[in-house]
């Protein structure tokens, strides 16, 4: 097919999606990196400790909101990441919609399981 | 013209054919490490869901990951961690057009060498602060 003019400064080439997915892979990459750093230094201080102590500090207002963003910028990563994986391995029209449709549903499952389990213990029972 | 069109396509993953580098099998590793993430996520989400549901059940899910097996599922959860951001940070560097010469060899063996001495680090550190 020709490449008009106009879809050449939309930039959009062949699957119609421009570099929207690569953008976001690396948005939420950089977040990851930044925020998990993050994570991983409270969740070593927090290893073998009493639940009243793990729920004193997942309910500091700076440490919930870091968690939350984590989690939504992880969902994310999932999903666009293990999406490439699918593209990639699964062949057959019927089984790669279908696989699509779980990993939106695991990313989403997952990363709402985890924001809710949060904010509840942020906001107290 | 027959012969060669009745040969069915190559799909993906084609990895026989090739003899295995640093830079394919970090390449490799980068992905295995992504997919089992994002099913270790669901590790972080039982443990903020049992902490989120009270004290009982939070001993439940902190029993297991104290025991031999949940500390070996933890050890590879860090090292995947750490390598696929380690491996992710070498996609930021190529990013820059930076990378691609015969340093691309010794950049995926850092990713390797960084992402266990990093996982031990963490733990010898857990440990310390633990005790």
């Amino acid at each position: 097919m020709m490449r008009t003019p106009l879809s050449r400064i939309r930039g959009l080439g062949a699957a119609h999606h421009g570099t929207e997915h690569f953008w976001l892979q690396r948005l939420t990459a950089a977040a990851n990196v930044l925020l998990l750093v993050v994570l991983i230094g409270i969740v070593v201080t927090l290893v073998g400790r009493s639940h009243a102590t793990v729920i004193a500090t997942l309910s500091k207002p700076l440490v919930s909101v870091l968690l939350v963003a984590a989690m939504i910028s992880v969902a994310i990563h999932m999903r666009i990441g293990m999406q490439v994986i699918i593209e990639d391995y699964v062949h057959s029209p019927l089984r790669k919609v279908a696989l699509l449709m779980l990993n939106t549903f695991f990313a989403w499952g997952v990363g709402l399981a985890c924001i809710f389990a949060v904010l509840k213990i942020s906001f107290g029972p | 013209m027959s012969e060669t069109s009745a040969r069915p396509r190559p799909v993906s993953p084609h990895l026989t054919i090739y003899r295995l580098t640093w830079t394919m099998a970090m390449s490799i590793v980068h992905r295995i490490t992504g997919a089992a993430l994002y099913f270790g996520t669901l590790l972080l989400a039982w443990w903020l869901v049992a902490a989120a549901t009270g004290a009982k059940y939070f001993d439940t899910a902190n029993a297991f990951f104290g025991s031999w097996f949940g500390q070996l599922i933890l050890l590879g959860y860090t090292w995947a961690l750490v390598h696929h951001m380690l491996g992710g940070i070498r996609h930021f560097i190529w990013d820059t057009g930076r990378g691609y010469g015969p340093e691309r060899q010794t950049l995926a063996r850092m990713t390797l060498i960084g992402s266990v001495s990093i996982t031990i680090l963490l733990w010898a550190l857990a440990l310390v602060l633990r005790s």
